[in-house]
């Protein structure tokens, strides 16, 4: 019966042997480590019998605490994978040189920098700026969880799926070959037969599903469940920006669902929306994915503004200046973020008075965001800086955003983009605004908000090595890439011909290599953190004298958050109960009403990327099993009336009793 | 200490020294006003960043903790004043840098004529242009010279402080064409046309490429930009007139096929229409040019009829298209024939006379049927019975 070709095909549609990259020795050789690295993993878990707690306490959790340290994990967890992308990259530049092919054929080389942008955006930002709005943002205005948690266990799961269908194409088949964005023709079906380009639409869109829902829940929970008296204006600004960052993921994300739908279209029932043939227009393409991946930069950078902005004044010690500017800098920006998607193409020879238009407002953009920039400036003027990690952190990204914020209105001006467009120059631009503001904001949010996670803080040590090698390593390697795009280079090059550049391509390949140490020194912070916990520990909940009400709670907060909804008089809530003496109270406690674990989440989630692994390799029965179960689950979900339990009043004051005699016990020691 | 450190910053300075920073140095009128703009601009620019990161050092320096000397005012957060001067300040960079856009932007439009050769001379009526059509192929160029009736592969040559007019297309994908001692970029796309005006004024080989990743050959795609004197390129011209290669149509589909690092060529002689047909995507025979199409739509279109205007498609370009559940490729079937197209007085499409239109009412099916009748497509739609 297998040796009837039309049967093999039915059962496994496209997918052969000859699909596993078994002539790749670079390939070979990592999922050799990845396996051994997972097998050890799975087994040690088995034999530490975890299975069930990790189920029922992780994968099927509803808390946002929880959700939100999962987001983390899988962000740092991708960094890793994103960032041997990039070190390849930077090895394989450093030595094509004088005939030289390097090491890379182009069918790998071209793959690793489509990956590596994929990577970075979606599955290392987004899930870290995600799992810290997860996490912070419901404590800050008081709610217990967010406003629908079912959905935010469904989407946490369907981005881990886009990123299992990413990481999948990497052993099974292969990647894209076109680059981040996957501009048409090249990505059509003519020009890239293979199931890249279907990896990238299909992890792409399983977990745009999980970005779109999440961004509508967490509208929902600002908007519906803050404490009483924290009015709009009262909302510390770390709020506010998660709430204009999900506006702009609702209303941008659509957007890539439907351009991403149009090309799988044209990918697979042969309609011409992106073709050059029959009067598709790649050019409708590039307008939309841009309608779409302009806002994209805005949803990773206004968080990033956020953490800062709760930094900064937290470590001076003083008020944030000019709160309402702030607040009105971020929505305006929210709103110019959707009127500059051109300046991505001006070489795309649109008339000089559109290009002119999309260049002003792009530059006008640069107002709200300098006017930030002040007031960070003026939050310091006056205050006592304490330089912990996070504030050092804040510091490294005025210096360094300021550059990249200047660099990007340079090429807001469409004759200098016309020189410098798609060159090394753009590609330093963009790494500058991205490390040097969005993960220098991360960096700053995670040893600002590890405390609360877990209670004790990150190894101060370990974290200033791992920040020396991550700011003099983000110098070095992106430094050269200016000079190299004003030498003309333009990016995406495998080989050169010109031996004169090699050695600034070798100076930016130590920068990537201090940047790895910079994660390395994070990774073992961590590591180091949990070891001398006991050390590190705080049994306050308020180890930075902070100002915010996710302080007001115990580190790590019970599941409840809050045993009584704080009430709110100003925008530094903590810090105003604390000047009034706020006293935590100890009794009168009542049943706490919370949402029950569900693994629908996690099922469906599966589901969906195993449709998606089946359209990918065209095995049709896989995607229609799927699809059904898909619906099948959702509806059966709906019969399921165990969704909500109350946290009796005798345990809740058992855990605040526990919480009263720690910090009895910390104040005597 | 301080000259120390100047000193170890010596070597990179010689670094900077003997490289060749094209974009700040070109050779090329227009990149030449174009890096004006960078420089204008960074330095408008730098006005206000400067000043922040002095600030920002100043202030974390002299309000850190211990330092308890001066002032500490934790409820300070408002001052009218400061706002102001906050958001005027970007904002007056703003209304400069605006514009000088908005004029630069239309000076240097690349659609626009020239009108100097450069800063200290203006165009002249002897100084007709060179017309340079311009084909991004994988992965290669073809530049071909209409007003001499000659073609290059990998070479562009051209004569000092004579106006260039490109006109610029591609095969399969985008590209973008760069040459950066000359003038920026603009992408390169199948079946469209984008147009670049530039001149050179220095003589010399410069480096040119593409811009915009297309495919697996992408790094090996650039060529040199010979900027020569007049005698010089005359002689250019000649020796690529005695070139025994001829690009013609068949020829062409030939070159148009994928390969990589391709040697120089040139061709002695070039199909007149040939690049009017690469545009139109119609170089292969009983194809029908997008031209002729947007003509035919003009007049009303084939109606429902016209969906039968379609030939199978077994191979294009260097892979067979066709989606997995789609109808098998076709591609729209000529009516007129090349010569009919060549001798057409003009390409531009009129508004036609008669308002009345043309429902393709009457005409004949064309004998095709499809390859694979069983096939069928979600989308597509039915196809018309035919009546004969």
């Amino acid at each position: 019966m297998f040796n009837n070709p039309e049967i093999i095909k039915t059962i496994f549609g496209r997918l052969t042997l000859e699909s596993l990259p078994l002539h790749e020795p670079i390939v070979v050789g990592t999922f050799a480590v990845v396996a051994t690295g997972g097998l050890a993993l799975f087994a040690a878990v088995t034999y530490f019998r975890l299975w069930s707690y990790l189920w029922r306490e992780w994968f099927t959790t509803v808390d946002h605490k929880r959700i939100g340290i999962m987001y983390m994990i899988l962000g740092i967890v991708m960094l890793l994978r994103g960032f041997a992308d990039a070190i390849m990259m930077r090895l394989q530049q450093a030595i094509a040189f004088n005939g030289s092919e390097g090491y890379l054929t182009s069918h790998h080389y071209d793959q690793i920098f489509t990956a590596h942008g994929v990577i970075m955006i979606f599955f290392v930002a987004m899930p870290l700026v995600t799992g810290l709005m997860n996490y912070v943002m419901p404590l800050q205005i008081g709610a217990r969880d967010v406003s629908f948690p079912f959905l935010n266990n469904f989407s946490f799961w369907m981005t881990v799926g886009g990123a299992v269908l990413v990481m999948a194409s990497l052993f099974i088949g292969e990647f894209a070959r076109t680059g981040w964005l996957a501009y048409p023709p090249l990505s059509n079906i003519g020009y890239s037969p293979d199931v890249g380009v279907d990896y990238y639409i299909w992890g792409l869109q399983v977990a745009g599903v999980g970005t779109t829902l999440s961004g509508i829940n967490l509208i929902c929970t600002i908007v519906k469940l803050r404490a009483p008296g924290m009015t709009m204006m009262k909302m510390p600004v770390f709020t506010w920006t998660s709430l204009c960052t999900n506006v702009l993921i609702v209303a941008s994300f659509p957007v890539l669902t439907a351009v991403l739908v149009l090309l799988s279209l044209d990918r697979y029932v042969g309609t011409n929306f992106f073709t050059n043939d029959f009067g598709g227009s790649p050019m409708m393409y590039v307008n939309l994915i841009w309608i779409w991946g302009h806002p994209e930069v805005y949803i990773l950078v206004l968080p990033a503004f956020g953490i800062f902005s709760e930094v900064t004044a937290t470590f001076s010690g003083k008020r944030l200046f000019g709160y309402t500017s702030m607040v009105y800098a971020t929505v305006v920006i929210t709103i110019l973020s959707y009127l500059v998607w051109l300046h991505h193409f001006f070489t795309m020879g649109s008339g000089a008075s559109v290009n002119s238009f999309f260049g002003i407002t792009t530059m006008i953009i640069s107002i709200p965001t300098g006017a930030k920039m002040f007031n960070w400036l003026f939050t310091m003027y006056r205050g006592r800086i304490r330089f912990e990690l996070p504030m050092m952190w804040t510091i490294a990204f005025m210096l360094t955003f300021v550059v990249g914020g200047m660099t990007g209105v340079l090429l807001a001006v469409p004759p200098a983009d016309f020189v410098l467009h798609n060159s090394l120059f753009l590609v330093a631009h963009f790494h500058n605004v991205i490390i040097g503001g969005v993960l220098f904001g991360l960096f700053a949010g995670i040893n600002y908000w590890f405390p609360k996670a877990f209670g004790f803080k990150l190894d101060p040590f370990w974290g200033k090595l791992s920040f020396w090698f991550w700011v003099s390593g983000f110098y070095l390697a992106f430094m050269p890439l200016y000079v190299l795009g004003l030498m003309g280079v333009t990016r995406r090059l495998r080989v050169f011909d010109d031996p004169s550049l090699q050695i600034w391509f070798i100076l930016a390949a130590i920068g990537a290599f201090l940047i790895f140490l910079g994660i390395i020194s994070m990774l073992v912070q961590f590591a180091v953190s949990i070891m001398k916990r006991e050390q590190l520990r705080d049994v306050t909940g308020d180890p930075w004298n902070g100002r915010t009400l996710e302080w007001a709670t115990s580190s790590p907060p019970p599941n409840y958050n809050f045993a009584f909804t704080p009430v709110v008089y100003d925008n530094d809530a903590w810090w105003d109960m604390k000047r009034r003496g706020y006293k935590r109270p100890l009794s009168g406690f009542k049943p706490i009403h919370m949402p029950s674990n569900t693994g629908t989440g996690i099922i469906l989630a599966g589901l969906a990327t195993a449709m998606g692994f089946g359209l990918i390799w065209y095995i049709w029965w896989l995607a229609a099993v799927c699809f059904v179960g898909l619906l099948a689950v959702a509806i059966g979900h709906t019969f399921n009336y165990h969704r909500d339990f109350d946290v009796p009043a005798a345990e809740v004051s058992q855990v605040e009793d526990a919480r009263t005699r720690l910090i009895a016990a910390g104040a005597q020691s | 200490m301080r000259a120390l450190k100047l000193l170890a910053l010596l070597p990179f300075a010689a670094l900077l020294g003997g490289c060749d920073f094209v974009v700040l140095s070109p050779a090329g009128d227009v990149a030449a006003q174009q890096r004006d703009l960078v420089v204008i601009s960074t330095v408008l620019m730098l006005l206000i960043v400067l000043p922040v990161m002095a600030l920002t050092v100043f202030f974390a320096w002299r309000y850190r903790q211990s330092n308890t000397a001066v002032p500490y005012e934790p409820e300070w957060d408002h001052s009218t004043q400061l706002e102001l001067v906050i958001w005027s300040a970007p904002l007056l960079i703003i209304v400069c840098l605006g514009a000088l856009t908005w004029m630069g932007t239309h000076l240097l439009d690349p659609y626009r004529t020239l009108g100097r050769i450069d800063a200290g001379k203006a165009i002249e009526s002897k100084d007709a242009p060179l017309n340079v059509e311009v084909v991004a192929l994988d992965w290669k160029w073809l530049f071909i010279y209409p007003d001499y009736g000659v073609a290059a592969v990998n070479e562009l040559a051209a004569p000092v402080d004579r106006p260039i007019r490109f006109r610029i297309t591609a095969s399969s994908v985008m590209n973008s064409f760069y040459i950066p001692a000359l003038a920026g970029q603009i992408y390169a796309m199948p079946g469209m046309e984008t147009k670049l005006h530039a001149v050179a004024n220095q003589q010399g080989t410069f480096k040119g490429f593409s811009a915009n990743y297309s495919g697996a050959g992408f790094s090996g795609m650039h060529f040199a930009f010979k900027s020569l004197s007049a005698a010089n390129f005359d002689k250019w011209i000649a020796g690529a007139k005695a070139s025994t290669s001829m690009l013609g149509r068949s020829d062409y589909l030939q070159l148009e096929r994928p390969s990589e690092n391709d040697p120089v060529r040139l061709y002695g002689s070039v199909d007149r229409d040939l690049y009017k047909a690469i545009v139109n995507m119609c170089v292969e025979t009983g194809k029908m040019c997008v031209s002729e199409m947007m003509a035919i739509d003009a007049k009303g279109g084939l109606g429902r009829e016209g969906l039968n205007n379609t030939l199978p498609l077994t191979y294009d370009k260097y892979a067979r298209r066709g989606a997995p559940l789609g109808n098998s490729p076709t591609f729209v079937a000529g009516i007129c024939s090349m010569d009919e197209i060549k001798d057409a007085p003009s390409r531009d499409v009129f508004a036609p006379l008669d308002m009345t239109p043309l429902r393709g009412v009457g005409l004949k099916r064309p004998p095709f049927s499809p390859a694979h009748p069983s096939s069928t497509s979600l989308l597509s739609g039915q196809r018309p019975k035919s009546e004969s």
